[in-house]
C-alpha cells in the first residue's frame, strides 16, 4: 500500500542550510516545535527565576517578623500595606504578605523536590546500572526488591517512613528519596540491559577496560535519554508529594514553610469565604506541576527513537 | 492454574512477612514511644510500671514474637489514645474507606472510558483536545488542593454540597453503606470525586491510546468489510479488546485508592482509615498505626493476587490455553 | 462475457495517499471489469497498489488516502458517490472481502458463531437461532467438520486453514455478487492452499458469484482464473485471458515474472530475476514506471505509454511489447 522513502536517521552531524545541524541543535529545534512545550518551559524558567531571586523580587521577607503585622493579616488581594507596598496576593492569617509567602515557599519546594530527585536519581540509575551488568541473580534479587516497592503507592511508604522517623527536613529527604529510587532503577535497568547487547561494550571489554568504567563512561551515556524524561516526571511527583505531606501535618516543619504548608494554613479560612490563603499558592504549585510535567512530555516525544522522522 | 494460585501465594506470604519485619522494626525501633507515653514528670516507679505494663522492657526479638503472635490473633494491642483494641479501630473504618474508593472506582470508569474512547476514535477534534488537556490537569493537580477548591466551589460559594462529614447510613442486603441514603449520596460526592479525579485522567489516557492502537487493527477492518453498523463495532469490537488491559490496571488502582483516600478523607473530614492514620501519626498512637499499616499491607498483597488471577480468566488466549486444532 | 450489466466495472481508478512526505499514487488509473461467475486473478508484486485497489472498491481505504477520481459500478449502481450508510449496506452482502491473515481479521476476544452471526443479522432479519443456522450451513459448505463445536471455539483454538475456511464462509453467508479475496492463501500451508483455491472455485460456479483473487504468485492464478490483470506501479499493464497472457506474455514485466517462477528453471540452472528494484511510489520517474528495469527499454519509453487493445480481449500498456522470439527462455 504506502511506500514512504526511508528517511536518513544518521545522528551525525549533518548540513542544513550550511548552518552544521549536532544531534543536540536538531533535539533543541525538535523540542521547540510544539508551541505548548515552549509556553511550559518558559513559564518553569520564570518560576525558578522567582524562586532564586525571592529576597530581591518580593515586597517582604514574610520571615522577619519586624515586618510582619498581624494587624494586616487576611487583607484580600490588593490592599494597601501600612509600609507602602501592596499585597498583590492579599495576605494571610499571620499578616505575611502572600507574594512574597509564595516565593519564599518555592524556593523550598522546588529545592527539596530537585534535590530529592537527583539524590535518587544517583542512588537509582547506579542500582539499575549494577543490576543490569551483572545479570543473573543479582540482578533478580535487585529487580525483585524494586517491584516490590513500586507495587505499593508513593505516599504509603512515606507515610510509613514519617511515621516511624517523625519530622524534619532531613526525614522528608529520606522519605522523598526512598519513594522515587526505584523508578530511576527500572528505568536505566531496561535501557542498560539493551545497551549491553550491543556491540560497543564488547569492544570496550575487549580492550580491557574495567567493568567500572565500562558501565559509567560506554553504557550510561546511551541511557541518558529516557532517563531524562523520567527525571521531569518524577521531580513533578515528588514536588507534589512534598507538598501533600506538608499539608498532611506530616512534612516540613513550620520552620520551612513549603507550599503545601502554606496551603493547609489557609484551610481553615477556607469556610469563611477567605479562599486566597489557600488558592494562590495552590495555583503557584499548580503551574510547577504543570509545566514540569509538559516539558517531560514533549521531551518523551522528542527523545522516542520510534517517534523519529 | 493451580500451581500458578499456590505460587503467587507463597510470594504474597513472603511479602507480608518482609513487611511485618519492617513495619515492627521500624516502629519500635526507630521511634520512643516512652518519651511520648509516659508522662516524665511521673517518678521512677511509675514509669517503670507502665513500662512493662506495655512490655517495653523486654529483649526486642521477644517483642517481635509477642508482635506476631498478637497479630496472628488479630492483636495489635490498645491505642494509646483511645484505649481501644487498635485493629477494631481501623476496621471500624475500614468500611468508610472502602466506600469512598469503591465510589471514586466507579466514577473513574463512569468518566474515564467513555472521555477516553471519544478522544481515541476522533483524536483531532477540539473537543478531543481539550479532554486531552484535562487529563494532563488532573494528573498535575495537586489532590489536595483540588479538595479545597472544590469546597471553596461547592460548598461555601454555590451552597450545592455539604462541605464535610459522612452522610447517614442505611442497610440493603445486609451491607450499610452510606450511598444507600440521599444525603449519604450528597456527602460522598465531592470526596470522591477529588479521589477519582487521577485516576479519571488516568483512565482517559489509557483509553485513548488502546483505542488508537486498536482501530486500525485488522479485524476492525474486517468487521467493516462485514457491512457492521459502526456502533456494533465500536462497542462490541473494540470494547472488549481495549477493557481487558484497562480493567486490570483499574484492579491495581483500587488498592492505590484505598492508600490515597489518607489525603481526602483529612480534608473532608470523613470517619475512615486513612484519617485515622494521619491522627495517629501526629500523635504517635504506635499500635493504630501498626495496626493499619498491616491491614494495608494484606489488602494490597490480596488485590494484587485477584487481579493476576482474574486477568488470566478474563483473556480468553489465555484461559484456555494455545491449543491447536 | 455476458451482454448484461458487469456485475463490476472500474474506470480509470485513482487512490492516492496524501502523506507529511508527498503524494503516495498507490492506483493511477486501473480499469478493469468482471461479469457475474467470472475469477479475474489482480497480480503484482508488494506496492503494486493490487490490495490498495481492492480497498478502493468497497470504500476501505485508511486516511491519508483517497479515491480521487475515477468510477466504480456495482452492476451499474455508482460506489465512489455512495453514502456512507449505502456503502454499508452493501459490505458483507452484495460485495464481501476475504483478508490475508485470519489471525489478525478474525476478532480474538469473541467466540466464532458471535462473529458469524452477526455478519448474517447485518444484512437480514432473521433472530439469533435461525442466524446460527445459516452460520452452520455455511461452515458446512466450506467443508469444516463438527461446525457446532467450531461454532463455540475462539479464533486461536482453529487452525490456520481452518480460519481462513471460517472467512471465506462469512464472504459466502449472504450470498453476495462479488467476492474481493487479496492475498487469502498467502500465510497457509501450500497443500491447504490448493484445497481453499479447489473450494473458492467450486462455490463460485456454484453461486454464480464473481470473484477478484489479489496475488502475488502466478502459480495461484494460473489454475483459478479466467483472466488476469498484471499490475505494476499503480498501473495495469497487461491484461487478456488469463491462458494466453501466461502463454504468450506481451509485457516485459509479465514475461519477467513468468520467467521468474523457480519451477520453470532446470535444476542447477541459475534462477532468473528482473533486475532492479520497485520504485518507490513518492518518486515515480516520468514515463513506463518499468522503464528503468526493462530489457527493451528505448527513448521514447519516457512517454506514459497508452492503454492499447493489440487484438480482441487483451489490453497492454507498452511501447515495446515482447515478441515471440524474445519470450525465447
Amino acid at each position: 500500500m504506502t511506500t514512504t522513502a526511508d528517511q536518513d536517521t544518521e545522528i551525525a552531524p549533518t548540513e542544513l542550510a550550511g548552518q552544521l545541524q549536532t544531534p543536540f541543535r536538531r533535539f533543541v529545534s525538535d523540542f521547540f516545535e510544539s508551541w505548548v512545550a515552549t509556553v511550559a518551559f518558559a513559564l518553569f524558567l520564570v518560576i525558578v527565576f522567582g524562586a532564586l531571586f525571592a529576597p530581591l523580587i518580593s515586597p517582604q521577607d514574610p520571615y522577619d517578623l519586624a515586618q510582619v503585622d498581624v494587624m494586616e493579616s487576611r487583607l484580600p488581594p490588593g490592599s494597601k500595606s501600612y509600609q507602602g507596598y501592596t499585597f498583590l496576593l492579599g495576605t494571610d492569617g499571620a499578616g505575611r504578605d502572600l507574594f512574597s509567602a509564595i516565593l519564599y515557599g518555592l524556593r523550598i519546594s522546588l529545592s527539596v523536590g530537585v534535590v530529592s530527585g537527583i539524590i535518587a536519581m544517583i542512588i537509582g540509575s547506579s542500582v539499575g546500572l549494577t543490576a543490569a551488568y551483572c545479570g543473573g541473580r543479582v540482578e533478580a534479587l535487585i529487580m525483585r526488591i524494586v517491584d516490590l516497592q513500586l507495587s505499593f503507592p508513593a505516599i504509603l511508604i512515606a507515610l510509613m517512613l514519617l511515621a516511624v522517623f517523625g519530622k524534619g527536613v532531613d526525614k522528608i529527604m529520606i522519605a522523598l528519596v526512598t519513594v522515587q529510587w526505584a523508578y530511576y532503577a527500572r528505568t536505566v535497568r531496561s535501557t542498560a540491559i539493551v545497551e549491553r547487547q550491543k556491540e560497543y561494550v564488547e569492544a570496550a571489554r575487549c580492550l580491557g577496560l574495567s567493568h567500572k568504567r565500562v558501565l559509567f563512561h560506554h553504557i550510561l551515556p546511551n541511557c541518558l535519554a529516557p532517563l531524562i524524561v523520567v527525571v521531569t516526571v518524577q521531580t513533578a511527583h515528588a514536588i507534589a508529594l512534598e507538598a501533600t505531606l506538608s499539608f498532611l501535618g506530616v512534612g516540613l516543619p513550620q520552620t520551612e514553610p513549603s507550599l503545601g504548608l502554606l496551603i493547609s494554613n489557609g484551610f481553615e479560612y477556607m469556610l469563611s469565604g477567605r479562599y486566597w490563603i489557600s488558592f494562590f499558592p495552590g495555583i503557584a504549585l499548580l503551574l510547577t506541576i504543570v509545566s514540569i510535567n509538559l516539558v517531560g512530555d514533549q521531551l518523551r516525544d522528542v527523545l522516542n527513537p520510534r517517534l523519529q522522522r | 492454574m493451580t500451581a500458578f494460585v499456590i505460587r503467587r501465594l507463597l510470594q504474597s506470604a513472603v511479602v507480608v512477612f518482609v513487611m511485618s519485619l519492617i513495619v515492627f522494626f521500624g516502629v519500635n525501633v526507630v521511634g520512643d514511644p516512652v518519651d511520648m507515653l509516659i508522662n516524665p514528670e511521673a517518678d521512677q516507679e511509675d514509669i517503670e510500671r507502665a513500662i512493662r505494663a506495655l512490655g517495653l522492657d523486654r529483649p526486642i526479638g521477644e517483642q517481635y514474637f509477642y508482635f506476631v503472635k498478637g497479630a496472628l490473633s488479630g492483636d495489635f494491642g490498645r491505642s494509646f489514645i483511645f484505649g481501644e483494641p487498635a485493629l477494631k479501630l481501623v476496621l471500624q473504618r475500614m468500611p468508610a474507606t472502602f466506600e469512598l474508593a469503591f465510589t471514586a472506582l466507579v466514577m473513574a470508569i463512569v468518566f474515564g472510558i467513555p472521555l477516553g474512547l471519544y478522544a481515541g476514535l476522533r483524536p483531532n477534534a477540539l473537543s478531543s483536545k481539550t479532554i486531552m488537556a484535562g487529563s494532563i490537569l488532573g494528573f498535575s493537580l495537586p489532590t489536595f488542593w483540588v479538595g479545597l477548591m472544590l469546597i471553596m466551589v461547592f460548598a461555601v460559594m454555590l451552597g450545592w454540597l455539604p462541605a464535610t462529614g459522612r452522610g447517614e447510613v442505611a442497610t440493603f442486603l445486609g451491607i450499610s453503606s452510606s450511598l444507600f441514603t440521599l444525603d449519604g449520596l450528597s456527602h460522598i460526592i465531592l470526596p470522591a470525586f477529588n479521589l477519582a479525579l487521577l485516576k479519571i485522567s488516568l483512565v482517559i489516557r489509557l483509553t485513548r491510546a488502546g483505542t488508537r492502537e486498536a482501530i486500525y487493527q485488522d479485524y476492525i477492518k474486517f468487521a467493516r468489510a462485514k457491512g457492521l453498523s459502526e456502533n456494533r463495532i465500536i462497542f462490541v469490537h473494540l470494547l472488549k479488546n481495549i477493557l481487558i488491559p484497562v480493567v486490570t490496571v483499574l484492579g491495581l488502582e483500587f488498592g492505590n485508592l484505598v492508600a490515597f483516600s489518607v489525603v481526602t478523607e483529612t480534608i473532608f473530614a470523613w470517619p475512615g482509615m486513612g484519617k485515622l492514620l494521619i491522627d495517629s501519626i501526629q500523635q504517635l498512637d504506635r499500635p493504630v498505626i501498626v495496626a493499619y499499616l498491616i491491614v494495608i499491607v494484606l489488602l494490597f498483597v490480596l488485590i494484587n493476587l485477584i487481579v493476576d488471577v482474574l486477568y488470566s480468566v478474563l483473556d480468553p488466549r489465555v484461559r484456555i490455553g494455545e491449543s491447536q486444532t | 462475457m455476458t451482454d448484461q450489466v458487469p456485475t463490476l466495472e472500474v474506470v480509470d481508478l485513482a487512490t492516492h495517499f496524501f502523506t507529511k512526505a508527498g503524494i503516495v499514487k498507490a492506483v493511477d488509473g486501473v480499469s478493469f471489469s468482471v461479469g457475474a461467475g467470472e475469477v479475474v486473478g489482480l497480480v503484482g508484486e508488494s506496492g503494486s497498489g493490487k490490495t490498495v485497489t481492492g480497498f478502493s472498491i468497497v470504500g476501505l481505504v485508511d486516511p491519508p488516502g483517497k479515491v480521487v477520481s475515477g468510477s466504480i459500478r456495482l452492476k451499474g449502481e455508482d460506489l465512489v458517490h455512495a453514502n456512507a450508510e449505502r456503502l454499508r449496506e452493501i459490505r458483507g452482502n452484495q460485495v464481501a472481502m476475504i483478508f490475508q491473515d485470519p489471525m489478525m481479521t478474525l476478532n480474538p476476544v469473541l467466540r466464532i458463531d458471535t462473529q458469524m452471526i452477526e455478519a448474517v443479522r447485518a444484512h437480514r432479519e432473521l433472530n439469533r437461532a435461525a442466524a446460527r443456522e445459516v452460520a452452520r450451513n455455511a461452515l458446512g459448505q466450506v467443508g469444516i467438520p463438527s461446525p457446532n463445536e467450531r461454532l463455540k471455539a475462539y479464533p486461536h483454538q482453529l487452525s490456520g486453514g481452518m480460519r481462513q475456511r471460517v472467512a471465506i464462509a462469512i464472504a459466502f453467508v449472504n450470498k453476495p455478487d462479488l467476492i474481493i479475496a487479496d492475498e487469502p492463501t498467502t500465510a497457509l500451508d501450500v497443500t491447504i492452499q490448493a484445497q481453499i483455491i479447489h473450494e473458492a472455485q467450486t462455490l463460485c460456479r456454484q453461486t454464480g458469484t464473481a470473484l477478484i483473487w489479489i496475488t502475488h504468485d502466478l502459480a495461484v492464478v494460473a489454475g483459478l482464473a479466467d483472466r488476469i490483470c498484471v499490475m505494476y506501479a499503480g498501473r495495469i499493464v497487461e491484461a487478456g485471458p488469463s491462458d494466453d497472457v501466461l502463454d504468450r506474455p506481451m509485457h516485459p514485466y509479465t514475461a519477467g515474472l513468468i520467467g521468474s517462477v523457480p519451477t520453470h528453471n532446470k535444476r542447477g540452472e541459475r534462477l532468473r530475476q528482473i533486475p532492479g528494484m520497485t520504485p518507490s511510489l513518492l518518486n515515480l520517474p516520468p514515463g513506463c514506471a518499468f522503464r528503468s528495469r526493462c530489457a527493451n527499454a528505448q527513448s521514447n519509453c519516457q512517454q506514459t505509454p497508452d492503454e492499447t487493445t493489440p487484438f480482441d480481449g487483451r489490453r497492454l500498456r507498452c511501447h515495446h511489447p515482447m515478441t515471440a522470439i524474445e519470450r525465447q527462455p
